[in-house]
């Protein structure tokens, strides 16, 4: 049977992000950043992923996520998507693309490249969970 | 000085688990200096915590390196947990109990249990568990974000590989292991 949002909810807060930040339950709520307000550093981000894993496999379906997949890297290297620390169009349709499961509507009016990492929060990895348990499932094909 | 915290491998299951020992020695100057006499209390010679961290630290990085014949220069990036219920001194033999839970190119996390081997008397040896460690690693060369780092791998050194050869395990490492693994 397929998890609700609030059960993905749930067990990314128990399962991952409790023992991967070492924050309070209470304090990882959907609206929290990770990187401003639970102190996520770059390598807490493997930790989370490499734990998601774990949290969402089965044993007839793995859970396997890419490098790249849940955060994508190398963003600042491409020229045509980041220009004078700010993305460019091309660069803000490339991250909406890569990350759907990130909202950039309010970011489309700042564009710096140095908030972009704030901009995921718990709700986005839900998101990211719930479309690829949804992407995975043979009802939802 | 060699920055060696274990001092062979005993078990070997590719891709899966290693376990290594470490004879805690008398002879160690860090022991005493751990926690050295204050008024009132004498010098209590303590294998430091943070130094059998570092110890399954290795026994894990050294199961990680092998997947890719130790080509990756396997860095501890991060000290998920630790917890160590009891203290080792000399006499005891640490031993590191690690398990790979997950590797891909831009890393790898593992698991350890610590176990103490106490001789009690002569023919005893009293073993417990005393405690578990999880880690995770990066594999530099994937994760540099633009920083460079030197060609030759600095993590798997000639310590190490000698190691590696004592356990008879010389044969996993490749041929290009020490060049960048690009």
């Amino acid at each position: 049977m397929a998890m609700s949002r609030d059960e993905i909810f749930e067990k990314i807060r128990e399962d991952v992000l409790v023992e991967a930040l070492g924050v309070d339950e209470d304090e990882i709520t959907m609206d929290a950043s990770l990187t401003r307000d639970l102190e996520a550093e770059s390598i807490d981000f493997l930790d989370i992923q490499f734990k998601l894993e774990r949290a969402f496999s089965t044993d007839d379906k793995p859970f396997k996520i890419e490098q790249g997949e849940l955060f994508p890297e190398n963003l600042l290297e491409n020229p045509a998507w980041v220009s004078d620390g700010r993305f460019t169009d091309a660069g803000m349709e490339m991250l909406r693309e890569r990350m759907p499961h990130v909202d950039f509507d309010e970011f489309d009016a700042d564009r710096s490249v140095n908030e972009v990492g704030a901009l995921i929060t718990v709700g986005s990895i839900v998101s990211f969970v719930e479309r690829k348990l949804a992407a995975g499932s043979p009802s939802a094909a | 000085m060699r920055w060696n915290w274990i001092d062979r491998i005993v078990r070997f299951e590719p891709e899966r688990r290693l376990v290594a020992v470490k004879n805690v020695s008398a002879a160690e100057e860090h022991l005493h200096d751990h926690f050295p006499a204050e008024a009132g209390r004498p010098a209590s010679a303590v294998m430091p915590a943070s130094l059998i961290i570092e110890g399954m630290a290795q026994a894990a990085g050294l199961l990680a390196g092998s997947v890719h014949g130790f080509r990756e220069k396997v860095i501890l990036a991060k000290i998920t947990s630790a917890r160590l219920d009891d203290e080792a001194i000399p006499g005891d033999q640490l031993v590191y109990d690690a398990v790979l839970e997950r590797v891909d190119a831009a890393g790898a996390s593992a698991v350890g249990t610590v176990r103490l081997r106490r001789p009690v008397r002569e023919g005893e040896i009293e073993e417990i568990e005393i405690g578990e460690i999880s880690l995770l690693f990066s594999h530099v060369d994937a994760n540099r974000s633009g920083l460079e780092f030197p060609q030759e791998n600095f993590v798997f050194s000639e310590n190490f590989r000698s190691i590696i050869a004592a356990a008879g395990l010389g044969h996993l490492v490749a041929a290009t292991a020490g060049r960048s693994a690009g």
